[in-house]
């Protein structure tokens, strides 16, 4: 990374440190939700953007480490240890990636969408059904989250788990730009372009594959834990398809492969349900049309467009000066 | 030995509507390459405007054909409308836009039909029970089974013995040749499609009076459906079948003996059977 | 010292005999042809030997190892370099990025999840070295999809060959080349050193008799003449089969 995109990024970090103060607690609660669905969204931009595997059951990480942190912190702990609720709800979501990838990475295209699709459906089913574990369709409620006031955060404040969240984010972009930036990322990205050069250059597609699918599946980990203390309840929802799709859209809108493009596509989806639903109950329906009009329109992710844009204006600026 | 009668007749009725379902959604898959994540919220329609009609005419034969006629008129605009288009040739499009339908017919039918769930009554003359040796069983749910038998020799025969079905597996395995011989294969492929969700209303309407008409049903039967093409293998009208009977039986079986775990337990079989072949039963690769 | 033995290999697809009972070997340093019509199966005859598809009977020997049911990218690892007939390259990458790629491949390094590419400078310095070797330092920077034809196709051998295999295999290298391309593609291949086997699959039938030492014609996936070039060249079976099928 250059010297100005170090800048833009340091700038952008102290934007989001200085926000709170001015906006109201609802905006701010607003944000910290946008801030943890895009580490979640970031993290399938490692597999859709980078790998070229589309998943459409990326909820199943998510939900996993919600309902395995939740499950410690209501039944177990009767309030939070966070240390281990985070480590057990990362640590849930690489099993699962594990067990999935399993099933999942033998298979290609259309088949390998439909079996990780129905397996995390499957999961959903599962919680659902489940009463004595998960709550059932009530889901688990009443999760506390971590005391910190040995360092002055009371993370009951809006504000305080603002900063809490803020500082998982940032972490995690850093991570997962390590990641894509690595000798391991670069192949992932061989196996995009071409599966089989990858193949007759000796590389162990599978391998490849099922560490990304692990290594997203961490970071999506990270999301769900994240989540589970926000809303302080987990219902089945978390592992729903409607979830896996509303990630993937994030970065398709934002832009695959950009790893800042889906933080602004999750900015951007969750806006667009918050206004819409406020305005009318049949946000369902404008929802579907946003996403089919992103297809239509944006295939390339606003990203894309917002950095062609800015080149063409500053060559345009260039030119002007000379 | 009364109850394992009864229970692989339940899932044998089950397995016929899901048939019916995933027919439709292979067909779609195998011959034009897409996938239709809004092919559950098509059986929900069918059922609805089969419930309507059915309401008004006391003819549930009326409200089938209503059923099949609207979802196949709506299968074919929104193919011809959205997925016919070129941004919707990759997969991903393809999920990504069927998936905005499907919101938006849920929201739909929300709208119209309410939340509350909904139930087609059962026509006069296929009410009470018909004995079978020892039991007495519904005589409703045997027409079900008659009739999704039925419509896979219809589909067999069509795909298979007919010169149309010939032209649409032509089309399937090379496009530009079937068309360069005369024929407008993207007339073929929009009936197919057309073809594809009629099959899903009509599962909707003939299943409604059993499993009712609710938000929601759409996605769980939809997932249903994907287990069974996974397990019977893509693009296959035996592999429909099988695999629906298969997973039907499961369920019923499963529902019965273990209600909590039956989800587990299909899962398990997918499992399984990717395990041993990781196309399906019926799948080629 | 055999580099590559393959026994009465065959592949049905369905009723198609794409490849019946083909035998032959090819010594270390070797050059080898196959030619024959389209569709006399030597694409199929390349895909068996380098793994992509199974046989439906017979083996294949790469150094006395039995091969025949490695996957791909352990063939490469026993020696297997391969080129394809429509250009398998990494479009959206530079041509610089394409050989780090290249070979990445045979480095732990690919597993290394957190330290940057960038800071493998051994490993960019290589690169560069092999693409000034070829001649194409220059194109460093270019997308891979920006290049022309040509070099496009020159890429992909200096892929196969930064790896050091031993075998080379060449899925017709020459085809869309310019007569001047071709011909600088020829004495490339001819300057390569005799530690390298080459087997090469070509229709042009000049490239082929420059190249090879060895020829084996194919014909309704069946081996009808196998011996030195200048032999088969003057066969009139062969002979007979070129003159009728052009």
């Amino acid at each position: 990374m250059n010297k100005s995109a170090y800048l833009t990024s340091f700038i952008l970090v102290v934007i989001l440190a200085l926000l709170p103060l001015v906006l109201r607690p609802y905006h701010t609660g607003l944000l910290t939700l946008i801030l943890i669905f895009s580490i979640f969204a970031m993290s399938l931009d490692i597999l859709q953007g980078y790998t070229g595997l589309s998943s459409l059951g990326h909820a199943a990480f998510l939900g996993t480490a919600a309902y395995v942190a939740a499950i410690l912190n209501v039944k177990v702990f009767n309030g939070c240890n966070f240390g281990i609720e985070l480590t057990a709800g990362v640590v849930s979501a690489a099993a699962m990636a594990a067990i999935l990838g399993l099933i999942v990475l033998r298979s290609r295209g259309v088949y390998f969408l439909m079996i990780l699709l129905a397996s995390s459906m499957m999961l959903w089913g599962i919680a659902f059904k489940w009463r004595k574990v998960t709550g059932g369709d009530d889901g688990l409620s009443g999760i506390s989250r971590p005391d910190l006031s040995f360092i002055g955060f009371d993370l009951g404040a809006t504000t305080d788990f603002y900063y809490f969240v803020l500082f998982f984010f940032v972490c995690s972009t850093i991570l997962i730009y390590m990641v894509v930036r690595s000798a391991f990322g670069h192949t992932l990205v061989g196996i995009r372009e071409s599966e089989l050069r990858m193949h007759s250059l000796g590389y162990d597609i599978w391998l490849h594959k099922y560490i990304a699918f692990i290594v997203a599946a961490i970071f999506a980990g990270v999301a769900g834990v994240l989540m589970a203390y926000y809303n302080r309840f987990v219902s089945p929802s978390e592992l729903h398809l409607v979830t896996s799709v509303e990630a993937l859209i994030m970065v398709i809108l934002g832009g695959a492969g950009t790893l800042f493009g889906p933080a602004i596509g999750a900015g951007i989806v969750i806006l667009v349900k918050t206004f819409v639903s406020g305005y009318t109950e049949h946000w369902m329906i404008i929802l579907g049309i946003v996403y089919i009009a992103s297809v239509m329109f944006a295939p390339q992710g606003v990203y894309k467009i917002f950095q062609e844009q800015l080149r063409k204006g500053l060559f345009a600026w260039k030119l002007s000066k000379s | 030995m009364e109850f394992f009668l009864i229970q692989t007749l339940n899932g044998l009725v089950f397995g016929m509507l899901l048939f019916l379902l995933a027919a439709g959604f292979t067909l779609i898959l195998g011959l034009m390459d897409i996938v239709n994540l809004a092919h559950g919220s098509f059986y929900l329609f069918g059922g609805y405007i089969g419930y309507s009609i059915t309401k008004s005419t006391h003819s549930l034969l009326l409200g089938c054909l209503g059923g099949l006629v609207a979802t196949g008129i709506l299968g074919i605009i929104s193919y011809r409308g959205i997925l016919q288009q070129r941004f919707a040739r990759d997969v991903l499009a393809q999920v990504l836009i069927t998936f905005g339908f499907l919101l938006i017919f849920t929201d739909v039918c929300r709208w119209i039909w309410g939340g509350i769930p909904l139930v087609i009554p059962k026509p006069g003359f296929l009410q009470g029970t018909i004995g079978l040796g020892k039991i007495v069983y519904p005589t409703y749910r045997l027409a079900i089974i008659v009739i999704g038998a039925m419509f896979f020799v219809f589909l067999w025969w069509f795909q298979e013995k007919t010169k149309y079905g010939a032209i649409v597996r032509a089309g399937v395995d090379d496009e530009k040749m079937t068309e360069a011989i005369g024929i407008n294969i993207s007339l073929v492929k929009m009936l197919v499609f057309g073809l594809g969700t009629l099959l899903a209303g009509v599962a909707g309407v003939i299943g409604a009076p059993l499993l009712g008409l609710f938000p929601g049903l759409d996605m769980e039967i939809l997932l249903l459906a994907f287990v069974v093409i996974i397990i019977g293998g893509m693009g296959s009208l035996w592999g429909a079948l099988v695999g629906a009977l298969f997973i039907g039986l499961l369920d019923s079986f499963g529902k019965s003996l273990v209600p909590e775990l039956s989800v587990f337990t299909i899962f398990a079989a997918m499992v399984v059977v990717l395990a041993i072949k990781p196309s399906g039963f019926f799948g080629s690769e | 010292m055999e580099a590559l033995e393959v026994v009465k290999l065959s592949k049905s697809f369905g009723g198609l005999h794409a490849v019946r009972d083909v035998s032959f070997r090819v010594m270390q340093g070797e050059r080898m042809a196959i030619i024959g019509p389209n569709g006399a199966g030597k694409t199929t005859l390349f895909q068996l030997i380098s793994g992509m598809l199974t046989p439906s009977g017979g083996s294949v020997f790469a150094f006395g190892t039995d091969i025949t049911k490695l996957p791909p990218n352990r063939r490469a690892g026993i020696g297997i370099g391969r080129t394809f007939q429509i250009t398998q390259l990494f479009m959206n990458l530079t041509v610089l990025e394409n050989v780090v790629l290249a070979l990445e491949a045979l480095h732990k390094m690919r597993f290394n999840l957190l330290r940057p590419l960038s800071s493998y400078r051994q490993l960019l310095a290589q690169a560069e070295d092999i693409l000034k070797r070829w001649g194409m330092l220059d194109r460093r920077d270019t997308m891979a999809r920006n290049l022309s034809y040509g070099e496009q196709r020159q890429l992909e051998i200096i892929l196969t060959l930064s790896q050091n295999r031993s075998i080379l295999l060449l899925d017709e290298p020459t085809c869309g080349l310019s007569p001047e391309e071709a011909r600088s593609f020829v004495s490339m291949i001819r300057d390569l050193p005799r530690t390298i086997t080459i087997l090469i699959i070509d229709h042009d039938i000049d490239v082929t008799f420059e190249i090879a030492e060895k020829v084996m014609v194919l014909h309704f996936g069946a081996v009808i003449a196998y011996g030195p070039s200048e032999e088969v060249k003057v066969n009139p079976r062969v002979q007979d089969i070129y003159m009728g099928s052009q």
